[in-house]
């Protein structure tokens, strides 16, 4: 290795605020849909529907982005039990924003539901139609997302540990808008 | 690697910055609690709505939390090509399309004895080779019993309160209930399914070609003459006797009504269905729902069909009625309850004794 990036790729910081504000958007209309029986309901759920394939996609792409280009080193002096919460929430998040849309997708297909996006895209059923499945992943869809919502949370209570307190360059490492990509020599 | 230059926080600082963090956190888990209406128990939710049709002695595990008794049938609807005019989905074009379809009783006890049930239903789901959908699901009353879905709310609360007095009062509180209410006094009842007329009672807005929209309703007009019987007649014949009863005739011949929808005019009231419209209305006769077979729901193909009224062909979209939308969240919410129960409502196993 040349060089250690001190910072994401412009691209990965685009992509992570991005998904961020999806994500926010998605959990907060995905309880707020389930428990209104307003003409709202529809809009929401229609929403919920288009967010949860447009997260997927952009999700899928950022993890390409991940693997091409990597992360930041965390800092040599963050304590071992903090660097595993790091390095496992973010496989938690990772997992989470692939799982949840497809989760939601084959709870759809399972119930026989006709699953409509973007004003009009039909898109195919991705499992047979079962009573069993669609319980179990109806399930794993509505306690999952509040896992993730606690995610999200222990996520920015991280991150501002990291700018408030530590002073680490973690937070700025994705908050940054340069777009200079920052390389320092490696050793 | 170079250590950077870090300010070393003296710890009060440093505590605020945590009541900060912690500040942040909260207030986000606020937010979301009270987006998921945490903080408001007055909200009508789908679970509330949900439970206010569960009777006194529970639920009928496994089976839909209201229009619980029912059975399957397949057909086809036969479109005559008329609603085109008024709707580009394809379901409107000359043609054929397959129907599965659910005769119902509006009750949540799935063993409720026919005679019992004031109220028949009908759902439909008809599909077109587009890969489009339609589903519906209509009763038999010329209106509504309440004009919105917190009416609804209230009317199965008084409906089942110990209180003597309660649908009075509900009665006086809901001046819309009279036309349904004077319906159910005095309609004759019907000896089968095949003479019902179902409606959808739901304004729908039908969207042509050009991009013109009316708001209408719908209705499925039957072939086969009404014939009168009290319900104690119909409780003599038998707590299941609508169902033999169909299914019999359908096995005989395959049963026959007309779908006409009804175009509002401006002004009409699209948005409360205890409103009829008036009978001058332009109508058209867009096909015919043909029945072909019947089939018991415990191993049938409607059994785990959601007929929720809001999937809908693109050509039909939901007007400024609020059931279709109550609808679809409160069928969603029974239809998670009730695969969750599946095994209380066991498939007939091969082999097993009946």
């Amino acid at each position: 290795m040349t060089g250690v990036r001190k910072r994401f790729t412009p691209l990965q910081r685009l992509l992570h605020w991005l998904i961020a504000v999806c994500i926010l958007a998605m959990l907060f209309i995905g309880v707020g849909m389930v428990s209104t029986v307003t003409p709202k309901f529809l809009s929401l759920v229609t929403i919920h529907k288009s967010l949860g394939i447009a997260i997927l996609v952009l999700a899928l792409i950022r993890l390409a982005v991940r693997l091409r280009y990597g992360a930041p080193a965390l800092p040599a002096d963050l304590p071992e039990p903090m660097k595993l919460a790091a390095i496992l929430s973010h496989y938690a998040l990772y997992a989470l924003m692939i799982g949840m849309p497809l989760i939601g997708w084959a709870m759809l297909s399972a119930a026989a539901y006709p699953v409509v996006v973007f004003g009009g895209v039909h898109l195919p059923a991705i499992l047979p139609q079962s009573a069993s499945l669609h319980s179990w992943l109806w399930d794993a869809h509505f306690y999952l997302a509040f896992a993730f919502f606690a995610l999200v949370l222990m996520h920015v209570a991280a991150a501002l540990y990291h700018a408030l307190i530590r002073r680490d360059g973690v937070f700025e490492a994705m908050a940054s808008v340069s777009i200079h990509d920052e390389v320092v020599p490696a050793e | 690697m170079p250590e950077p230059n870090r300010p070393v926080l003296a710890n009060r600082s440093m505590l605020g910055w945590l009541a900060l963090i912690a500040i942040v956190i909260g207030a986000g888990a606020a937010a979301f609690a009270y987006t998921a209406g945490w903080f408001s128990p007055q909200r009508l939710t789908p679970t509330r709505l949900v439970e206010a049709l569960t009777p006194a002695a529970g639920p009928s595990l496994g089976h839909r939390r209201n229009h619980a008794k029912g059975i399957c049938f397949t057909g086809e609807f036969e479109a005559n090509g008329a609603g085109a005019e008024l709707s580009k989905a394809q379901v409107f074009a000359s043609g054929r399309y397959p129907v599965l379809g659910r005769f119902n009783l509006a009750t949540p006890d799935a063993n409720a004895p026919d005679a019992k049930v004031r109220v028949h239903g009908l759902g439909i789901r008809i599909a077109t080779p587009d890969g489009q959908e339609w589903r519906s699901a209509m009763i038999d009353p010329p209106v509504f019993a309440v004009s919105t879905p917190q009416g609804f709310y209230e009317l199965q609360l008084a409906s089942k309160s110990k209180d003597a007095n309660a649908m009075k009062t509900f009665i006086a509180a809901h001046p819309e209930f009279a036309p349904f209410g004077a319906w159910a006094k005095t309609a004759p009842w019907t000896d089968s399914y095949a003479e019902d007329r179902f409606n959808s009672l739901n304004s729908f807005v039908f969207v042509n070609k050009a991009g013109a929209a009316h708001v209408v309703r719908w209705s499925l007009l039957p072939a086969a003459q009404p014939v009168a019987i009290s319900p104690d007649d119909l409780a003599r014949r038998g707590p299941d006797y609508l169902e033999q009863e169909i299914a019999q005739r359908v096995a005989g011949a395959p049963q026959h009504w007309t779908m006409v929808v009804t175009i509002a005019n401006p002004g009409d009231p699209t948005a409360d269905p205890t409103r009829a419209w008036p009978q001058d209305r332009r109508t058209v006769e867009v096909g015919t729902l043909v029945v072909q077979k019947i089939e018991a729901e415990r191993d049938g193909p409607c059994r785990d069909i959601n007929f929720d009224p809001t999937v809908l062909p693109s050509g039909i979209r939901t007007s400024d009625d609020p059931f279709p939308a109550a609808r679809s969240a409160a069928y969603m919410k029974s239809y998670d309850l009730r695969t969750a129960e599946a095994k209380d409502y066991p498939r007939t196993i091969a082999g097993a004794k009946p």
